[in-house]
């Protein structure tokens, strides 16, 4: 059934068909007619039967039949000529999947008929078993044996008999793996409170797959099972892993948000009329329900209207893992006394990840110091450039000084105080099938088998990071990434999977703990201008990183240095809400709409992304959920002819125009990218007043 | 010579061929040769078909093979008379049960058992190229066993699905062995001008040598080597071996074995057996024989042979009935023998293939009937006793197929259980049969009981079945006599437990008789139910 190469079709098949397929359109021209003049005679829907037997893929047809056997049910007499009615289209289904039983109208027209009732569903599971002795793995016999053992309401035990029979018959059966993980997901959650039953059914079920993991390593269903009892395994509710600003920590504001003597200040220079302040909320999972009645914010000198909480996410869901909102502080707060602010995530009903699990309740709390109400000093933007230059960057590791600065302001504290731990189950678990998986790798070098492991060495690390904060004992980042590297070269059909997978766990590594991300910060000063300085800068440049992650870890960064990466899209970046200047230089994006995350940034002043890709692809098939107007996610309100003065025109630039238009930014890079023209600088320079500097080239 | 008159005389009296005895390479000789226009006669002295391949009830059985284990005495040193060659020898039939066996001509006995065919192997290939499937019915041999002297039994993980249900099997073991058998399939399947996935020098070696590199345990080495490949002498001691397989037959052998599942949709395992008994098989072949115009006589022994005045060609054979036919050709069953005054000299010394095997060895062959299964599981299965594996000095594989009333081995509510196993001699033969029937049975305890099997018995009797009856006899594999000027010999059952050399040696034989006519072509009889293709939906 599977894995059998199609013949070509001989001289007389050839014939034969399209002999067939005159028949066919005869039939199906007949068929319309009817059809368009509700004619449901016998004449008429014995000329959709003969159709619909030898060509079982006429929707169309399907259609017409159910019309004609509600039109016939509205006549019948009694039940006798109900059932009649309703065996015929029986019959006539179990025609049309002999000609073809992976045929959805077939299969959706029997569940419709079935649906009705007053049909045998002994009947149904005997025929199932004819369909699947076919072909066991036919995914539509599947389904609708799901269909049929919920209208028979079979215990889902018994089916979970049946899979296992099915399995033993011939493992490589994706669709009964995929039964099974149906079944125990209901047989899990039927289980009240059954939290040992759902660790014993999730640890024999991981000693079942291991067999058909051991004989054949290179069939890939059974490990599509194994990673979901992983997932199973590692599922837990969601919780606030963390915030900006950090617990605990004590934050000085200023205005022009510089260095203001000792006090470390972040910038807020562009809402500082309205001096409101970003608090970012960071979630180990997408969640949804975020809002003013889900998280509680205390705070003294709270304005106390209701806080709007803003999803981070470069997606048009209202799933986040990252959310924002903004403390406001009137103007007649203007002491330099700290305030104290705690933030409670409720565990109410409300915010759930995207599998509905609730969030457990969690509390951060940090102090704030909101400095004097100057508003003239708040007006001082630079006019400099930012050269990236080398020299410019001093590392923070040589300056101890500085570390313990960053210490003690929580700007490094990753870790929250109130994690819950990892179960000692799941821990187990883990454990054991890191052990049989390098059992297996030690007799078999199978791509997936590899796969496997680097996932199950993070999901260890992930579970540690729960139980012991920065630990740094039997952390296995450095294996994970040798197993990544030894993919790519064992199998360069994925090396874009592995190389995000090896992105991911690079960064994991590096944010791990507070000594491993020191190294890569830094303080920013602009040689030439004294005044233009950034001390929460991070320098992630030249790792051949191709995505992004572990932002949670990143809130805190002012200035990211990602340039001579291969970043192929910068999602993830739309957490970091302090982020002022970012260097995006030398990756391979390779197009605006990869960089439609940062539209969120609605701090960023200075962006490079010169020498990328831009433009040298015609269609960006590295990314097909991008907003577009074409497919009406944007650019509903906005006015194409405005710019049509000049020979600038919209319709040529509008993916710059998504990713600018509600950007601030002073300087931009935009060089070594085959989109750049002098149209489009000018279109930039338009839809960007603030820009004084592109290229390098001030402008006036 | 008293029932002359109750014979009718055969028409015509002259033919291309006349064949004596009705077993299997005679019957498939028979149907081959009546395929080409032939005429043939064909004649058994026996009122049943099949001679030494027939299923036969109880009584007959016994009495068939002690007719064949006493040479018949020529009646004076001018006689041309056929004689008959004691192929039995040391029967040994043991009614244990109090009372008689019931239903005692209910059963189909095999004198040639244990036996099966593979599916894919090339005795189903002739029966459905010629057809005769429609004259007989198949059930799958439901599993095989590895069997230790205790009488437990493992289970052979013999495919994929098998490996992966297997509880005895440590993980590694299952990864190890699926790799041997992905690497015979990958090898068998390779394209031509594709590299070797197995070089050359490890195809001469010994097999057991390639699994030793391969770095399988000593159990699942037995199990390829004995269970799946099917050897007969211990492996494992290559210098003392007297049928050392190599890696090419080994790897040809697991790759038979491996089509052969799943080639038929309603045969589980491997191998399937003849409803009725594997007597069936020669009785097919000889329908399709007569549908060609062979003509048939049973209860019909032959006289003598008429020889031409030199006193040394083969002209045609004189029956009791006392009617004379000629025939071009003269085929005998290895039950027979021509006084040694009319061979060649030269010939009376050669056996049928000396050099391919030590002419000492003979096949012991057991019967046993029991009420209840060996293992619940599976009522048709066979169990193969590795070298060694009974006892320290066991040098042969002791193979035994049980079969149930399902496919008519016996009435319902029996099994039959056959078994065999190579030897030098009587003595060896009885110990290794011996050995595997107590460790699979428990003997009604009575006097004469040999002493070693009690102790273990005692321990499992009510778990194994009671032994009811049981037939011991040892046959012969070599025979003295070859073919000469227009008289030849079909080959002998042989030890194996499948019907391929047989095959073989009969289409050689075939060959040599008529080196220009075809070997059984195709026919065009409707699609077989066994064909592969019965899956329509209804």
């Amino acid at each position: 059934m599977h894995g059998r190469p199609r013949k070509a079709p001989t001289q007389e098949e050839q014939e034969a068909s399209s002999l067939k397929a005159v028949k066919l359109r005869e039939l199906q021209s007949q068929l319309l007619n009817f059809h368009r003049n509700k004619i449901y005679t016998k004449e008429a829907v014995d000329i959709s039967t003969k159709l619909l037997e030898s060509n079982p893929e006429y929707y169309t047809g399907w259609n017409y039949r159910k019309l004609s056997v509600q039109n016939l049910l509205e006549s019948a007499l009694d039940s006798d000529s109900v059932q009649s009615i309703l065996d015929e289209e029986l019959r006539l289904v179990e025609n049309a999947l002999k000609q073809n039983f992976k045929s959805y109208g077939a299969w959706h027209h029997r569940k419709w008929i079935l649906s009705k009732g007053h049909s045998s569903t002994d009947k149904e599971l005997r025929l199932l078993g004819k369909f699947q002795k076919l072909d066991a793995r036919n995914f539509h016999a599947w389904n609708y044996r799901r269909f049929i053992t919920a209208l028979k309401e079979i215990p889902d035990e018994k089916e979970l008999q049946y899979t296992t029979d099915m399995i033993y018959d011939n493992f490589s059966n994706y669709s009964a793996w995929h039964n099974r993980s149906v079944l125990l997901s209901h047989l899990m959650e039927a289980r009240e409170g059954g939290h040992s039953g759902k660790e014993n059914v999730l640890g024999e079920e991981f000693e079942f797959v291991r067999s058909a993991l051991f004989t054949d390593p290179d069939d890939q269903s059974g490990w599509f099972y194994h990673l979901w009892l992983l997932y199973q395994t590692l599922k837990r509710e969601p919780l606030l892993i963390t915030s900006w600003p950090s617990t605990g920590s004590n934050i000085q504001l200023s205005v022009n948000g510089y260095l203001d003597g000792q006090s470390l200040l972040p910038v807020l220079h562009f809402q500082s009329k309205a001096r409101k302040y970003p608090i970012i909320l960071c979630f180990n999972e997408a969640v949804e329900g975020v809002s003013s009645s889900t998280v509680t914010v205390e705070c003294e000198y709270h304005a106390g209207d209701d806080l709007i909480w803003i999803p981070l996410s470069a997606n048009k869901l209202d799933f986040a893992q990252a959310w924002l909102t903004y403390l406001n502080f009137p103007d007649e707060v203007n002491s330099l006394k700290p305030y104290s602010v705690k933030i409670t995530v409720a565990h109410v009903p409300g915010i759930t990840s995207l599998s509905g699990a609730p969030c457990s309740t969690t509390h951060t709390s940090f102090t704030v110091c909101v400095p004097l109400n100057d508003l003239k000093h708040a007006e001082v933007q630079t006019m400099e450039r930012i050269s990236w230059k080398e020299e410019n960057f001093r590392a923070r590791a040589t300056q101890p000084q500085d570390a313990n600065l960053l210490h003690s302001l929580g700007y490094l504290k990753i870790t929250m105080e109130n994690k819950p731990s990892a179960s000692d189950w799941s821990m187990e678990t883990i454990f054991t099938e890191i052990a049989h998986c390098r059992e297996l790798l030690s007799a078999t070098n199978c791509k997936i088998g590899k796969l496997t492991l680097a996932r199950l060495l993070m999901a260890h690390n992930t579970l540690i990071s729960y139980s012991r904060p920065n630990d740094g004992a039997e952390i296995h980042y450095d294996e994970i990434l040798a197993l990544y590297r030894d993919l790519m070269k064992m199998d360069p059909k994925h090396l874009c999977y592995y190389e995000d997978e090896y992105s991911l766990a690079l960064l994991k590594q590096l944010t791990s703990n507070t000594e491993s991300l020191l190294k890569y910060s830094y303080e920013y000063q602009e040689s030439t201008s004294p005044s233009m300085k950034s001390s929460l800068c991070l320098r992630l440049n030249g790792l051949s990183l191709s995505r992004l992650g572990s932002m949670e870890c990143l809130l805190w960064v002012q200035m990211l240095d990602l340039s001579h990466n291969k970043l192929r899209s910068v999602e993830g970046l739309e957490a970091l809400q302090l982020l002022s200047y970012l260097n995006l230089s030398n990756n391979k994006i390779c197009s605006f709409t990869a960089l439609e995350p940062i539209r969120m940034l609605k701090a960023l002043q200075v962006l490079d992304v010169s020498y990328n890709e831009i433009g040298a692809h015609s269609v960006d098939s590295s990314r097909y959920l991008c907003s577009s107007p074409m497919n009406h996610a944007v650019g509903n309100d906005w006015n194409f002819e405005e710019f049509a003065n000049g020979g600038i025109k919209l319709n040529d630039h509008w993916d710059a125009f998504l990713v600018f238009k509600d950007l601030n930014l002073i300087q931009l890079e935009i060089m070594g990218n085959p989109v750049v023209n002098d149209q489009l600088k000018a279109f930039l320079f338009k839809i960007m007043p603030a820009l004084k500097w592109l290229d390098g080239e001030k402008c006036n | 010579m008293d029932e002359t008159a109750s014979y009718p005389p055969i028409e015509p009296s002259n033919f291309d061929l006349i064949v004596i005895g009705t077993g299997l390479p005679e019957s498939i000789l028979a149907s081959a040769a009546s395929a080409t226009g032939k005429t043939v006669l064909h004649l058994d002295p026996n009122p049943f078909y099949g001679t030494l391949y027939s299923s036969l009830p109880l009584n007959e059985l016994t009495s068939f093979l002690r007719s064949q284990s006493q040479p018949l005495t020529p009646e004076n040193d001018e006689s041309t008379q056929l004689l008959t060659l004691p192929l039995y020898s040391s029967i040994e039939i043991n009614s244990l049960s109090s009372e008689p066996i019931e239903n005692s001509r209910k059963f189909n006995l095999d004198l040639s058992g244990p036996r099966v065919l593979l599916c894919s192997d090339s005795m189903i290939d002739l029966i459905l190229k010629t057809g005769i499937n429609q004259y007989m019915e198949f059930k799958s041999v439901d599993a095989s066993f590895v069997g230790d002297a205790e009488g437990n039994l493992g289970s052979v993980p013999d495919s994929r699905s098998a490996i992966f249900k297997d509880r005895s099997l440590s993980l590694t073991e299952k990864n190890q062995l699926m790799k041997l058998f992905k690497l015979v399939q990958g090898h068998i399947g390779k394209e031509s001008g594709e590299d070797d996935l197995i070089s050359e020098e490890d195809l001469e070696s010994p097999f057991v040598e390639f699994l030793n590199k391969f770095g399988l345990s000593q159990k699942l080495k037995s199990i390829i080597l004995y269970a799946i490949v099917l050897a007969d002498h211990d492996q494992d001691n290559l210098e003392n071996c007297k049928d050392v397989i190599n890696t090419k037959s080994g790897i040809d052998h697991l790759a038979l074995y491996h089509s052969s599942i799943g080639r038929f949709p309603n045969a589980n395992g491997p191998m399937i057996y003849p409803i009725y008994g594997q007597g069936e098989l020669p009785q097919a072949f000889c329908r399709r024989a007569a549908v060609k115009g062979c003509i048939y006589v049973l209860r019909m022994p032959v006289a003598a042979l008429l020889m031409d005045k030199d006193g040394l060609t083969y002209k045609g054979v004189k029956l009791v009935s006392g009617q004379e036919l000629f025939s071009n050709q003269l085929i005998l069953a290895p039950c027979f023998m021509i006084p040694s005054r009319l061979t060649p000299a030269a010939q009376v010394a050669n056996s049928y293939d000396v050099g391919r095997r030590d002419a000492k060895e003979k096949v012991a062959r057991g019967i046993c009937i029991a009420k209840s299964s060996v293992e619940p599981e599976a009522a048709n299965c066979l169990v193969f006793f590795p070298p060694k594996s009974l006892y320290p000095e066991q040098k042969t594989t002791v193979r035994v197929l049980q079969l149930s009333g399902n496919v008519a081995a016996g009435p319902s509510g029996m099994f039959v259980t056959y078994l065999s196993a190579m030897c030098d001699n009587a003595v060896e033969g009885k110990k290794l049969l011996d050995a595997a029937i107590s460790a699979l049975f428990s003997l009604p305890i009575c006097g004469n009981s040999e002493n070693n099997g009690i102790e273990k018995l005692s321990e499992n009797t009510d778990s194994k079945p009671i032994l009811l009856w049981s037939a011991l006899y040892i046959q012969e594999l070599t025979m003295f006599q070859d073919s000469f000027n227009s008289i030849s010999f079909t080959p002998l059952p042989d030890e194996h437990l499948h019907y391929n050399n047989l095959l073989d040696a009969t289409e050689k034989l075939y060959q040599k008789i008529y080196p220009n006519e075809e070997f059984l072509t195709q026919t065009n009889l409707p699609e077989e139910p066994v064909d592969d293709d019965s899956s329509e939906l209804d």
